[in-house]
């Protein structure tokens, strides 16, 4: 059938178009010397070798995922009794505190980078690392706070109620009954924010560009002074850890629904 | 001291009133259904009793201690609810250990406590399952059992059974009486299901629309209907609306009828159930208490047989076993036998 | 069974979050307002002043020139993402679910790609040495392989490519709970497939369709690096230009006025695709 064919075509496209610069940065980062050729010439995996040895790029490596680490622990520590809040009590000005956690992501990030420039030069940290850890936990809150107010709401009303008739408080419901249940989205919220967080770079820059280096600093930064192979192994490095963190969340958790797609088959 | 009361409990969501004024005693011990279609308040009265709605006005008491302010955690009442609310993350002894385990109950005796509860409900060696892989009948049996770890003042029960096929169903129902039977203890079922409250309960509540209309035993519910709701709602009914004629004798179209405890003047309505109507093939004759109709339709279910008859411009639905069938068929006469004690006069609903 | 709050521990739980997100995202945003009314003093920094000079630099050709271009570029780069992702979103929520997982995971994994790492892929793509002439000169279509970046072209590609995930994902919920039967309705009156989605799932959706462009349009006006990567200094955008005022010309103030005019394009964009969002759920 030729809407069949149409439409295979069609995808087909959209997973070249996807794939193909990954590809390509794939293929340079196996090139034998140091010149940025496709196909690659000969094979090596010397430039992923070098993301642990040499001491600049295994350092920014350390700083990313330390920043990452970080941040997505704090963006969950600030969005889970913001999510609990809201799930509930029933507080309608607790509302603006829910829109102030969405706006960072909503918001240019150039904005919110700005932000915290003029912040920690006026609060006079500008530059100290642990700066950047904030930046990233407050920048990155959106997610936890979006994955977790899902979580609550699937919750089954009646398993809190049947709690409370055998003697469970508050308290000990947070802990015996509603923590198991979303936890796998406690776990998803942070693995977003982690892997954005590796990936930042525009609030990273602002906040510790001229002390810290990151990953996409360090990329950045090479870029303007020419090509290293180092560089494409460091991408390829990034996309493999997306693949896994999401390929983890979708293995053990419900990806459709997560990001925002009803269940056709619930079963209660 | 005289189990659960309810004094002048009144809730409102809103402007809507789900419980209008009820004053209601619940006695210790007795086994109780709260019986009404769906939306009537009965599900309300049964959260209000566990503390997970609060009374807009009222008291509940129970043994004389006022608990209405109480909070649900601090009622120590044991309640099995429509879906059950089975811990998924548990398995079915943790879920039964539950109440012992946040209490600080020590390993031993939470096993000990799983082990008599499982037993209780005949699904011995299953407390390592995880809840998911249960049965709809065991995960039941596993909600009953972890309401009753606690061994509670009170049992309660929201359409406990609704979720289980016709015939479990009927098992489960004579299972919770004798079990409730066993332990003595005060329980109260929600249900929409007559059959169900018939079976299980000691006292029927009958509501509708946040009133509770009548409050008796099964039996007497059946027999002696208050008001032509209850009457409506559980088993079926031949409802005739008639004027008393004289001392006992109330004129209906058609004829007249006999019936006792009659205003002595007025408009009144009869139930007559369609099981104690008398059919005999027409002959004539017609005396009190009897009157002419004749078969529209006949509908032969093997045990029992029905018959839609017309009498006088009213429907009128009789029940025959096979071996009292009158001998006739769709558009004969028959004589139509009302039995005075089978007339019960009704109240305004 | 929402109650309301009573225990001062309850709102212990809120204030957490509150105070965070007050202290580290509502004072920067006012500190940031403040400074775009301070003066830049030449050699140092800037000193607290309350001047409207930063925001009458709007007023020059330059910048009406830089705005028009922002505005321009992201306008087309949501046209185009939306063009793509409309019919993908709608193929993709059709497919099995576990079929729809793998491309969730890869969409997802292009989406938290960093801007650097996407504009160093499409330059590399688009180098006369490993990029794509290559391919097109073994097969005979050209004679000599060339550099297609820096060019307006490499600057659409790379945040079409930048966006087309992201559109994806926002056009999911909707088209996912789409009620199949209003297409199957058509097919069985007689429509094909293509009319059918033409005729009732793109007018279903129109709604979700213009906020959907307008949260994308949003999307790709934030974007900061591609065009500095991919681009000459003639397609440098808004965005760009304050990364650059801030960082390389330590000009502070007028970093900061210009955010506070992108902040303001932004949020009237976003109140209105919530209004639009708002009128489908009701309607």
């Amino acid at each position: 059938m030729i809407n069949r064919f149409v439409l295979r075509l069609f995808l087909a496209a959209m997973a070249l178009f996807l794939s193909a610069p990954l590809v390509v940065v794939a293929g340079v980062s196996f090139n034998e010397k140091k010149s940025l050729s496709f196909p690659p010439e000969g094979f090596s995996l010397d430039w992923y070798a070098q993301i642990f040895t040499e001491d600049s790029w295994r350092q920014a490596l350390f700083n990313s995922l330390g920043v990452a680490i970080g941040a997505s622990s704090l963006s969950v520590i600030i969005a889970f009794p913001l999510a609990w809040f809201l799930w509930r009590f029933h507080a309608p000005w607790a509302r603006i505190v829910q829109v102030l956690g969405l706006a960072p992501f909503i918001l240019p990030p150039v904005i919110t980078a700005l932000g915290f420039l003029s912040f920690w030069t006026t609060a006079g940290a500008y530059g100290q690392p642990w700066t950047v850890v904030i930046s990233h936990g407050i920048f990155f809150v959106t997610l936890p706070l979006v994955t977790l107010t899902l979580g609550f709401e699937a919750v089954d009303d009646s398993l809190v109620e049947a709690a409370a008739t055998m003697g469970a408080d508050d308290r000990t419901i947070l802990r015996t009954i509603i923590l198991p249940l979303i936890l796998p989205y406690i776990i998803s919220g942070m693995a977003f924010a982690f892997v954005l967080s590796l990936n930042e770079y525009i609030v990273a820059y602002m906040a510790v560009g001229f002390t810290v280096e990151t990953l996409p600093i360090k990329i950045f930064n090479s870029l303007r002074y020419g090509y290293t192979p180092t560089m494409a192994s460091v991408t390829v490095l990034f996309v493999a850890v997306a693949i896994v963190v999401f390929g983890l969340i979708a293995r053990f958790g419900d990806l459709p629904r997560l990001l925002g797609a009803w269940r056709h088959d619930e079963d209660s | 001291m005289s189990g659960l009361v309810f004094d002048s409990i009144v809730k409102k969501f809103g402007d809507f009133t789900a419980v209008h004024e009820t004053s209601l005693t619940i006695p210790q011990g007795k086994f109780v259904c709260l019986l009404g279609p769906s939306g009537c308040g009965k599900t309300t009265l049964l959260r209000m009793i566990a503390g997970l709605e609060d009374p807009t006005t009222g008291r509940i008491l129970l043994e004389g201690n006022d608990v209405t302010r109480i909070p649900t955690h601090q009622r120590d009442f044991g309640m099995v609810f429509q879906n059950l609310a089975l811990f998924p993350h548990l398995s079915v002894g943790e879920n039964i250990a539950y109440p012992l385990r946040i209490r600080g109950g020590s390993k031993a005796d939470c096993f000990k406590a799983v082990k008599r509860l499982l037993d209780l409900v005949q699904l011995p060696d299953m407390a390592d399952r995880p809840v998911a892989r249960l049965s709809g009948g065991q995960k039941q049996r596993v909600a009953i059992a972890r309401a009753l770890a606690l061994e509670p003042k009170l049992f309660l029960l929201d359409e406990p059974l609704s979720a289980l096929d016709a015939k479990l169903r009927e098992s489960m129902q004579i299972e919770l009486k004798q079990l409730q039977q066993k332990l003595g203890i005060t329980t109260i079922v929600v249900t929409h299901d007559q059959r169900e409250a018939m079976t299980m309960a000691d006292l029927v509540v009958v509501m509708s629309q946040g009133k509770v209309h009548q409050v008796a035993p099964p039996v007497e519910i059946y027999r002696k209907p208050k008001d032509a709701f209850v009457a409506d709602f559980i088993g079926s009914t031949n409802l005739i609306s008639g004027r008393v004629s004289a001392a006992g004798k109330i004129a209906v179209a058609g004829g007249t009828l006999l019936a006792d405890d009659l205003p002595k003047s007025g408009d009144v309505t009869l139930s007559v159930r369609p099981e104690n109507i008398r059919l005999t093939k027409e002959n004539g004759e017609n005396s009190l208490g009897t009157l002419t109709g004749d078969v529209s339709y006949i509908r032969d279910l093997g045990a029992s047989i029905e018959f839609y008859l017309n009498v006088a411009g009213q429907q009128i639905t009789a029940i025959t076993t096979p071996s009292d069938r009158p001998d006739v068929v769709a558009g004969d006469s028959v004589s139509v036998a009302f039995p005075k004690d089978a007339c019960v006069v009704l109240g305004d609903a | 069974m929402k109650i309301k709050p009573g225990k001062f521990s309850d709102y212990a739980a809120i204030g957490f979050p509150a105070g965070m997100l007050t202290v580290f995202f509502v004072i920067p945003f006012g500190i940031m307002i403040a400074m775009s009314f301070f003066q830049r003093v030449q050699g140092a920094f800037y000193e607290p002043a309350f001047v409207f000079e930063n925001y009458a630099r709007f007023l020059s050709t330059f910048f009406a020139g830089i705005l028009g271009f922002s505005v321009g570029l992201a306008a087309l780069v949501a046209v185009v993402s939306v063009l793509l992702a409309f019919p993908f979103t709608y193929i993709l929520t059709r497919m099995a679910r576990q079929t729809q997982v793998v491309w969730l995971v890869f969409l997802l994994s292009v989406l938290s790609l960093s801007e650097v790492l996407i504009g160093f892929g499409w330059s590399t793509l688009l180098s006369r040495t490993a990029g794509i002439t290559n391919l097109l000169v073994s097969l005979g279509i050209m004679d000599k392989p060339m550099s297609l970046s820096p060019s307006f072209g490499a600057v659409m590609t790379g945040m079409v490519y930048q966006t087309f995930p992201y559109t994806v994902l926002v056009l999911y919920p909707a088209l996912s709970r789409l009620d199949p039967s209003l297409v199957e309705a058509a097919r069985t009156l007689g429509s094909g497939p293509a009319r059918s989605f033409l005729n009732v799932v793109v007018p279903a959706l129109r709604n979700s369709i213009v906020s959907t462009l307008i949260m994308v349009f949003v999307f790709a006006l934030g974007c900061y690096l591609l065009p500095q990567l991919l681009g000459k200094p003639s397609h440098w955008t808004l965005s760009v230009l304050i990364t650059d005022q801030a960082i390389y010309q330590s000009n502070m103030p007028f970093a900061a006025a210009m955010a506070v005019f992108l902040v303001l394009v932004s949020l009237s964009l976003v109140a209105i695709s919530l209004l639009y969002g708002k009128k489908e759920n009701a309607g």
